[in-house]
């Protein structure tokens, strides 16, 4: 049976207003900012209200798993803002997709899991790779394209794989993952194994054939195996009102005779609870569930991204419900967190960071004899 | 020894291989129930159950990506496309997730998969089911692919495909399934991959045949040894890793060489082979490589052009004939 939970605070502008043809890109931003209009009045309502659920479910949690989510979501910020000027200088090369702003997600997800369980992601993975327990000297030594990266060097940003943590990869085709991810599933089911897949998206690969042919067999055959899409509300610089004819994701689950679920991605307690409810479905009945996890990144698609397909406003507005800022203040206000408790968390990761760079830094690029190993596991006679 | 068709010696090889490991399944379009599009898989699902002998939603990308999947994390998977036309709805997992795994996790992800079923050329279903398409997949490191053309080869490329940690594309051809051929019913009977098989001895001319191709290339040896030309035929039975001493060393003896193929000629195999042949052996060539393809055009209806389409065997000996300069 599907829970649906419909929210009431979707942003949504009209499927024709959207659509409108000959008009710029530009044009349309600002439309949609207008239609968007904020409303202040309904926009501090709507924010207490979510401060509220916030701060009810930090009752039900002990003072540890909190500190532990909060501590990865600022690691994972710090990581990023770091990586991101290594970019800028030159020490990491190609595409570099920035999880800012989204953490809650990956943190809240993979928070509900077991060490065992497997987790697989798109390009934007450097969040979920640090959340399973990759080491970040190793993923920012990928990013650098060093022989101590957690992909020996040649997956780069968008392919961090850890087969220790059974973090399952960084896929790189939109949609790509999400078979693989059932298939890992499949194989849990087909061992008799209890452990849950993870598998994360965002919305634009909903637009994929490889996201409905996956949900179809995942129901069919019961797979234990948690759809995972990651609403940012832009594919690249595309919006989601430009792309996508039902533009309710978790609505797509009863196609498929699947649960699904609408959860708030800027509260990483509400990510964490609803992937319980998913974690217990898979691991006790065996069967998937689709959540849509609405969130938004402050960052650009990649580095390279000018951003002029959103406003500025459009994206303030966003960085108001900050996931680690709004899960901060709450943690304080409940009494969970005190000034000497978040500073620690912040000198951690200041130190892990600063661990993570030197790591990178020090360690040697592949030898040039690696271009030709781990092209087979066993190697053609005359390749030998 | 006993004698079996193509179809069985492929069902012996999945037969014998699940007995052995556990880990390994079959999934695809009609393999349990229906018991094969085409009766390879014929009895697998009762001997099996349906656990491991799985009828596929009609999902080229989907179950292929699970394939890959499952693989990932240690099965070992037989993917049947129906026919590899299918396989091109799945390329994005074979190309892009399949061959690129191991490389990209920097050696942690091997996949150990076979995707299989039959290819080439069929009988007049025209241009979207009648096509030669190993070309393709063999462009790419990380996939292995292998062509058989008897029962035997059939049997032990497939046991060793199985038995591989890589991806293996393996092509049946769709007309071959019916040949019969003498096949070991030894369970550890295997052929390994990348070695090719020299099918015929001769020492006037080399023909490189692969799949359907083979058969007519053995009636063209026996034709020109009437007229006084001795081919020699070899099957690299492999294209990927591709045995191209066993092919270096035929071509120094007999320094004539005509490739037979039933794909279409631009980028395909043949040129490749043709351009290693160039490079390694320049020197001990008495004539220009000559390769002999299906035509350069979609495969057609009509009895009497498809016929024109795929190499026979009158053309085969007219480039032999061609390459020793005989007529």
């Amino acid at each position: 049976m599907s829970e649906l939970k419909v929210t009431p605070m979707k942003p949504r502008m009209q499927a024709e207003e959207a659509s409108g043809a000959g008009v710029s890109i530009q044009a349309k931003v600002e439309a949609a900012a207008a239609t968007a209009a904020i409303n202040p009045e309904e926009l501090r309502r709507e924010h207490a209200q979510r401060q509220q659920e916030q701060q009810e479910r930090i009752e039900e949690l002990d003072r540890d798993t909190l500190h532990r989510l909060l501590y990865q979501m600022v690691l994972i910020r710090r990581f990023e803002e770091k990586a991101a000027e290594a970019y800028t200088l030159g020490k990491i090369g190609g595409f570099c997709h920035l999880y800012i702003g989204q953490e809650a997600v990956a943190v809240g997800a993979l928070g509900a899991l077991r060490p065992d369980d497997y987790v697989l992601t798109s390009y934007r993975d450097h969040g979920h790779s640090l959340a399973k327990g990759t080491s970040p000297d190793e993923v920012m030594a990928e990013l650098y394209g060093k022989a101590g990266g957690c992909s020996a060097g040649k997956g780069g940003s968008m392919h961090l794989f850890d087969a220790g943590v059974n973090f399952l990869g960084g896929h790189a085709i939109v949609g790509g993952q999400i078979p693989l991810a059932t298939g890992v599933a499949f194989a849990a089911k087909y061992r008799g194994t209890d452990q849950v897949t993870l598998v994360f998206f965002g919305e634009a690969a909903v637009n994929q054939g490889a996201f409905h042919e996956s949900l179809n067999m995942a129901q069919l055959w019961k797979l234990p195996c948690i759809f995972i899409c990651e609403n940012n509300q832009y594919g690249m610089g595309t919006s989601l009102e430009r792309a996508m004819s039902l533009q309710d994701v978790s609505q797509k689950a009863p196609a498929y005779n699947m649960a699904g679920e609408f959860v708030d991605g800027m509260d990483v307690l509400d990510v964490y609870q609803a992937t319980k409810r998913a974690v217990e479905r898979a691991r006790t009945e065996s069967l998937p569930t689709l959540l849509e996890i609405r969130t938004y990144r402050f960052m650009g698609h990649s580095m390279s991204d000018p951003g002029n397909y959103r406003t500025r406003a459009e994206i303030e507005k966003h960085q108001e419900r900050d996931p680690i800022v709004v899960f901060r203040n709450n943690l304080k206000e409940k009494g969970t967190l005190d000034d000497a408790a978040m500073n620690d968390i912040e000198q951690r990761v200041r130190e892990a960071v600063e661990r993570a760079l030197q790591f990178a830094e020090s360690s040697p690029e592949p030898a040039p004899e690696e271009l030709f190993t781990h092209i087979y596991a066993n190697p053609p006679r005359q390749d030998a | 020894m006993p004698v079996i068709t193509m179809r069985e010696a492929l069902n012996q090889a999945m037969r014998e291989e699940m007995h052995r490991d556990e880990n390994i399944f079959l999934m695809g379009e009609e393999v349990a129930s229906y018991q094969g599009a085409y009766k390879v898989s014929k009895g697998l699902l009762d001997e099996f159950g349906d656990k491991r002998v799985i009828d596929s939603p009609i999902t080229e990308l989907g179950f292929a990506g699970l394939g890959v999947g499952a693989a990932m994390v240690g099965l070992r998977p037989i993917i049947e496309f129906m026919t590899f036309n299918f396989s091109i709805l799945a390329t994005d997992q074979i190309v892009n997730s399949a061959a690129k795994m191991l490389y990209m996790s920097g050696g942690q992800f091997k996949i150990p998969i076979v995707f299989r079923g039959p290819g080439g050329s069929a009988y007049q279903v025209s241009s979207q089911h009648s096509q030669a398409i190993e070309s393709w997949f063999a462009h790419f490191p990380g996939l292995k692919v292998v062509m058989p053309s008897t029962p035997a080869d059939a049997k032990g490329l497939l046991k060793s495909a199985i038995r591989d940690d890589d991806p293996v594309i393996f092509i049946e051809q769709e007309r071959m399934y019916g040949n019969k051929g003498e096949v070991s019913d030894d369970p550890e009977f295997m052929i390994p991959l990348g070695v090719a098989e020299v099918k015929r001895e001769g020492t006037d001319a080399t023909i490189v045949a692969r799949s359907l191709m083979v058969p007519i290339a053995l009636k063209a040896a026996e034709e020109l040894e009437k007229q006084g030309v001795s081919v020699e035929v070899i099957d690299p039975r492999t294209i990927r890793p591709f045995d191209t001493e066993t092919i270096i060393r035929s071509v120094m003896k007999t320094n004539r060489v005509v490739i037979a193929e039933e794909s279409h000629p631009f980028c395909g195999v043949g040129a490749e082979i043709s351009a290693q042949i160039m490079e390694r052996a320049f020197d001990y060539l008495d004539a220009p490589v000559k390769r002999v393809s299906g035509v350069d055009a979609p495969m057609p209806y009509a009895k009497n052009l498809e016929k024109l389409a795929i190499p026979d065997l009158p053309r085969l000996v007219a480039a032999v004939r061609e390459v020793s300069y005989l007529d």
